[in-house]
């Protein structure tokens, strides 16, 4: 009599917390580590204007993201890349559509050098040749005789692939780059080595210097600052993205998205160290 | 059951003993579970029937009447039953869809003969290939990109190269400690020692990978002066360190339990005390030693943390003072972005799969070798 009035209670809490639970995040937000700081921040700023929705926001990396996204576990994706058409397809077969993109941010990539490093300046396509190894030499650049230690991202950062899509045109990086677990570790390990060159994005900054970087050899070069991303004359920067299934895109999850491409959420996109989208693609 | 000493068992122990066998029993089962469910996703890689190719065969979306259903459902790579669920407007999308895969390649790479070039089969992912861009055949993990390169010898000469790294340092030092502490030292030092050294497991793993990436790194650079700062020396030593707690745990474990009267028959017959250590009780306990070697490499290969922090570029080469991706540190970086279901995702599995078999084999030949110490020492070679 006892053990079964025990087991009802139990089985009673497990019901209303299995009840609870899921009314608690309103809307779920997953996706790329690039973008967890932002997302959260975001969350933070719309909860305290509007107190009855609840947003809960995990990292896990893009990839991570678009699998829940189709596996509906969550509402809003999260990426630091544009989706594959690998991924829209398994979309489509999970919920008949393709997810709705929307630009929501924009991120300079900065190239690092040790502060000691007299080099200042570097086109696109000495970058090319410096990730790819076959300048192995920071004389080759105009630096002292010093060869080149090169630090890279891990390949399931959506930072290494932009950057070898873009600036490396979509050749491997040299062998030899070191691979690290962030841009904080690729930043401290370039303050750390008078030969170092990585790369990162723009809103870090401590500890070592930003390139200048030229298009090409007769374009001048720019400082990757908040204009010079925002206005394009910056050659390396990226659209960071939200995607989501157009069956959800309404009521709150649509007004959440509308405030984040909104004047107040954009000016959170600055104060987190990334830059604010241009006018024209806010929509 | 097992408790039928002239009593008959009580229920309550009877359910006890149920209890037990139930537990261990769903252990088994979750190993079990694990191995099939790893080898299921790995089976693809295995069969060989991924197509990794950059270009691959597209029908254009118009052309959707003219395919009779069956073909459709082959052409989109559909279940009977998910092919049932579509409807038309589906279908067209999945084809469109494969046509804009098409249009996303650069237009330098159609003529790329790799591009045609399915990288999962096993002859690019054991041999080396020389792909376009390279000078030579080379052996290159690069799964990222546009042609996936998926050479799998670099991540084994890794692992193995910071495992062996490792043990070098680790298991003179912990198997000599364990000598001393079970052999040699007094007692009020062997109560201090013992639980110090035993501590060190309780450091996580991040915490070690962190101090040799900012500390250890900077040291050994100064000190040998080689050129990359962060390498599979690096890596290998604070996998030592990982390695020593188990190590020694076992070992002094299996010298303590060598029957005391060894050491005492030695040591009346005049030897030292460090004579009967070593010529008496080390021997005996050889088998134990042995075993805690081969669990100490199993940890230091299965280990993650610290190689991941430490140094992680896939560089093929044996040299000590180079780079080394570990397959651990392949799962663990790259699974987070794989795309579930594709041919990088079942590639890492397949990695998952080719360290069981690694550590399984090491623990097969572990356990062979040691069972045929026992017999020699107990004579019955």
């Amino acid at each position: 009599m006892k053990a079964k009035n025990l087991i009802t209670r139990i089985g009673l809490c497990l019901g209303t917390a299995a009840l609870l639970l899921p009314a608690r995040a309103d809307i779920t937000v997953k996706g790329s580590d690039t973008m967890v700081i932002l997302a959260q921040k975001w969350a933070e700023v719309y909860m305290a204007n509007n107190p009855s929705i609840k947003i809960q926001v995990t990292g896990g990396g893009t990839g991570t993201g678009f699998a829940a996204l189709q596996n509906q576990q969550t509402d809003l994706c999260n990426a630091s890349r544009k989706i594959r058409a690998k991924e829209i397809e398994t979309c489509i077969r999970a919920f008949g559509k393709r997810p709705t993109e929307y630009r929501v941010a924009l991120d300079g990539l900065s190239v690092y050098v040790n502060a000691e490093n007299p080099v200042s300046e570097l086109t696109v396509e000495q970058l090319e040749l410096i990730f790819t190894a076959k300048i192995r030499n920071w004389k080759e650049l105009g630096g002292p005789d010093l060869p080149i230690t090169v630090y890279s991202r891990e390949n399931s950062s959506g930072t290494y692939e932009f950057f070898k899509e873009h600036v490396l045109q979509g050749k491997d990086f040299a062998a030899s780059a070191q691979t690290m677990p962030g841009t904080a570790a690729v930043l401290q390990a370039v303050a750390k080595d008078p030969k170092g060159i990585g790369y990162g994005g723009a809103a870090y900054g401590a500890g070592a210097k930003h390139l200048n970087i030229k298009k090409d050899e007769a374009s001048p070069a720019f400082e990757p600052t908040e204009e010079n991303v925002v206005n394009g004359a910056y050659p390396i920067s990226r659209h960071l993205f939200i995607y989501v299934n157009p069956a959800l895109d309404k009521g709150d999850v649509a007004n959440y998205l509308k405030w984040i491409r909104s004047d107040e959420g954009q000016a959170v996109v600055k104060d987190v160290g990334y830059f604010p989208l241009p006018a024209n693609l806010r929509r | 059951m097992g408790i039928q000493r002239g009593h008959r068992a009580r229920p309550l122990e009877w359910l006890a003993e149920r209890v037990i066998f139930t537990i261990s029993l769903s252990a088994i089962m979750l190993i079990l579970l694990i191995f099939i469910f790893v080898g299921r996703e790995a089976l693809p890689i295995f069969l060989g029937r991924m197509d990794s190719a950059l270009i691959q065969e597209t029908i254009p979306p118009e052309r959707m009447n003219e395919l009779d259903p069956e073909e459709l459902r082959v052409y989109l790579d559909l279940s009977p039953r998910q092919f049932a669920g579509m409807d038309r407007d589906t279908l067209q999308m999945l084809m469109e869809v494969r046509q804009e895969a098409l249009e996303e390649i650069p237009p330098e790479q159609l003529n790329d003969p790799d591009a045609h070039a399915n990288t999962t089969a096993w002859r690019y992912l054991l041999f080396p290939h020389q792909w376009s861009d390279y000078d030579r055949p080379r052996y290159i993990w690069q799964p990222i990109g546009n042609i996936h390169k998926y050479n799998i010898v670099p991540l084994i000469v890794g692992s193995l190269k910071t495992t062996l790294i490792g043990l070098f340092f680790a298991v003179p030092i912990s198997v000599g400690a364990a000598i001393y502490v079970s052999q040699l030292a007094r007692p009020r030092v062997r109560e201090i020692a013992k639980p110090t050294i035993e501590l060190l497991s309780g450091i996580p793993s991040v915490v070690v990978g962190f101090f040799a990436l900012l500390v250890m790194a900077s040291v050994f650079q100064a000190v040998f002066q080689y050129e990359t700062r962060l390498n599979a020396f690096v890596a290998g030593i604070a996998l030592g360190f990982a390695v020593i707690p188990v190590v020694f745990s076992i070992a002094e474990d299996a010298l303590t339990s060598v029957p005391r009267s060894y050491t005492q028959g030695a040591l009346a017959l005049g030897s030292s005390k460090w004579q009967a250590a070593w010529h008496i009780v080390l021997p005996a306990a050889l088998p134990g030693v042995f075993a805690a070697v081969v669990l100490g490499f199993g940890r230091a290969i299965g280990e993650t943390m610290i190689v991941l922090m430490v140094c992680s570029a896939s560089v093929m080469s044996w040299s000590i003072f180079d780079s080394a991706r570990s397959i651990t540190t392949t799962i663990a970086a790259e699974m987070a972005e794989a795309v579930a279901g594709g041919h990088h995702y079942r590639m890492l599995f397949m990695l998952g799969a080719v360290l069981f078999a690694v550590t399984f084999v090491a623990n097969l030949v572990g356990d062979i070798v040691i069972h045929r110490l026992k017999r020699k020492l107990e004579g019955r070679s």
